[in-house]
């Protein structure tokens, strides 16, 4: 599953000019207002014809503007989640949910209604009508109806967009659960960084209708570089959950070893995300003696790091993930850190944020 | 008919004309008021407030006026009257079916901009989720813009119908004055009035006018709550 983009696109003043490559999974397409990701998601759903353009699924041409191939909306198969959910308002939650079921033609992967109904907890909903919906249910329809219609790729734009911070906590473990279990190619448009460590694997950042940097999640939002861009200040790494100790703490095990949580009511194996705050990790050449903090990081310094007047953010290795800590300017200098050098990430328990709890509010 | 016991044979054969010619009237010019409203409602193109105005102008025009103009188009005598009469056997001029034409006429303009409001306020966005669910453009119409619009039609329906009911003006100028073809029961209770003690026959017909009206407007308030139920739930 590969979906090849390129696009050229001017209106007024604006201009888009963006190519990329994605495959299976959630690819986050981030960026601030205007910043041309709607414009890319209508293209890819044929609701836009670009000035120049080509995309191609899997080998299939839906738009080439040299040839002048051009597949309609109708037919390209994108299970398009609107902001603004777009629900018909004279149909039943059952009856939207099976609109774009009943004029699938051939299915990529095909959900039964009963298994998106229980994905999505909207058993109770069938029988309404959209208007007597609150905004999180209307979006969750909005999912199901859109994965029900068959697509090749889901295309979902700021689907939280316009939620409150409670509602879009609703919201995301359904997503969350979407991505890990039928995990569908899906193209998340957000300007939230909050949800692209949630919910994205890759991330693709526009700004000002231009890519200014693609790749892994995991890399992408722990680089200082694009610290303006992307405000993270911090890394985000997947773990599963290793051990419940008896000292009621949690063990999660990821690529740089064990990290130490409070107890944490998820079973074994459970997969998720840590979130590790630059501002909440120290440095120390030595393991201090009687420490409260419970985690102690072997971790090589690497390279790339970034300074202002009075902050430096060092780039650090943990096991292959890629960690950034904040510190001083005053302690960057006194510590003399190497290239290359072993040296212990000292990070509080409390501090790390296992990513399953609300999303805070006013990530926008 | 219970009407028939209780009715002169005059006033329950011009009651029955007046439901027959306003009916005809309504109907036919539906389709082509829908067919206006969707193309001005969902088309941008210079002179679109011109030909919104142009056809709001039997609304404007004195009814005796719109009545004279179609004498003039479709009278036996003049080109276009003649041709449709020997062509294609259809008259307009002293028929029943004149009276549905001028009533059609004089009421397009209540369908029409009933059913263009309907049409713009939908939202356009649920048009375009439809096409990426696979809906193709009459796929699209059917389940989509026509029963949303279906508010605007019934409001567009019932108020060309009554306002239709009650045409005079352009009726008895078009297609005259003539009992049990064109005597409508506004043309009836006029004619009652000219004759010598005709008061009491006006009444009467002025009651069953009274009566449909109030009909009209208890079924209009019914088959809105259905409607607006059967849509929003």
């Amino acid at each position: 599953m590969t979906i090849d983009v390129a696009l050229r696109h001017r209106f007024g003043d604006f201009s888009l000019d963006a190519s990329f490559r994605i495959g299976k999974g959630v690819t986050a397409l981030y960026g601030p207002s205007g910043s041309g990701k709607t414009t890319i998601v209508n293209a890819l759903a044929g609701l836009l014809r670009p000035d120049h353009g080509r995309i191609v699924v899997d080998g299939e041409t839906l738009l080439d503007t040299d040839t002048g191939a051009f597949v309609s909306a109708r037919r390209r198969r994108t299970g398009y989640v609107f902001q603004d959910a777009r629900l018909f308002p004279h149909y039943s939650v059952r009856q939207n949910l099976l609109f774009g079921a009943r004029r699938a033609t051939k299915c990529t992967f095909s959900p039964r209604l009963d298994d998106v109904v229980e994905l999505l907890g909207l058993q109770s909903l069938l029988g309404r009508k959209p208007g007597k919906l609150s905004g999180g249910e209307k979006s969750r329809v909005a999912l199901g109806r859109a994965l029900l219609s068959g697509p090749r790729v889901l295309l979902l734009d700021e689907p939280l967009a316009a939620l409150d911070a409670k509602r879009k906590s609703e919201i995301i473990p359904y997503l969350e659960r979407l991505r890990d279990s039928v995990r569908p190619p899906m193209i998340y448009v957000t300007h939230s960084v909050e949800e692209v460590s949630r919910l994205a694997e890759d991330l693709i950042v526009l700004h000002n209708g231009k890519i200014v940097a693609s790749g892994s999640v995991f890399d992408l939002l722990c680089d200082p570089l694009l610290g303006p861009l992307v405000p993270t200040h911090g890394a985000v790494f997947p773990a599963t959950v290793h051990e419940h100790r008896a000292d009621g703490l949690t063990a999660l095990a990821f690529d740089g070893g064990v990290i130490l949580v409070p107890h944490l009511a998820r079973p074994l194996q459970a997969t998720l995300r840590v979130r590790l705050a630059a501002d909440d990790i120290i440095l120390a050449r030595e393991a201090p003696e009687a420490i409260s903090a419970n985690n102690l990081l072997a971790v090589v310094v690497a390279a790339g790091h970034t300074h202002t007047e009075t902050h430096s953010d060092v780039r650090l290795s943990c096991g292959g993930i890629k960690l950034v800590a904040r510190i001083t300017r005053a302690s960057f200098n006194r510590l003399g850190l190497q290239q290359g050098e072993n040296i212990l990430a000292i990070v509080k328990s409390v501090a790390v944020d296992p990513q399953t709890g609300p999303l805070a509010n006013g990530t926008d | 008919m219970i009407a028939a016991d209780l009715l002169a044979p005059a006033e329950s054969e011009a009651l029955l004309l007046s439901l027959r010619v306003s009916a005809v009237a309504v109907v036919c010019a539906f389709p082509i008021a829908f067919a206006a409203a969707l193309f001005v409602a969902r088309h941008a193109f210079p002179g679109r407030a011109l030909l919104d105005g142009i056809l709001h102008v039997p609304l404007a025009l004195p009814p005796v006026v719109v009545g004279y103009l179609l004498l003039v188009v479709f009278g036996t005598r003049e080109p276009v009257g003649a041709w449709l009469e020997s062509h294609l056997g259809i008259r307009f001029a002293f028929s029943w079916t004149g009276a549905a034409l001028a009533s059609g006429l004089i009421t397009f303009p209540f369908q029409y901009r009933a059913i263009r409001l309907s049409l713009e306020a939908q939202e356009p966005g649920l048009l375009q989720a439809a096409e990426t669910l696979g809906a193709g453009s009459v796929d699209r119409f059917l389940c989509i813009t026509a029963p949303l619009a279906l508010p605007g039609i019934l409001a567009g329906l019932i108020t060309a119908f009554a306002a239709s009911l009650g045409e005079f003006g352009a009726i008895i100028t078009f297609v005259s004055n003539i009992p049990g073809e064109t005597r409508t029961l506004p043309l009836a209770i006029y004619s009652a009035l000219q004759q010598p003690g005709g008061e009491v026959e006006a009444a009467r017909l002025s009651a069953i006018s009274i009566a449909l009206a109030l009909a009209g407007v208890g079924f209009a308030g019914f088959a809105e709550r259905r409607l607006s139920l059967a849509l929003r739930g």
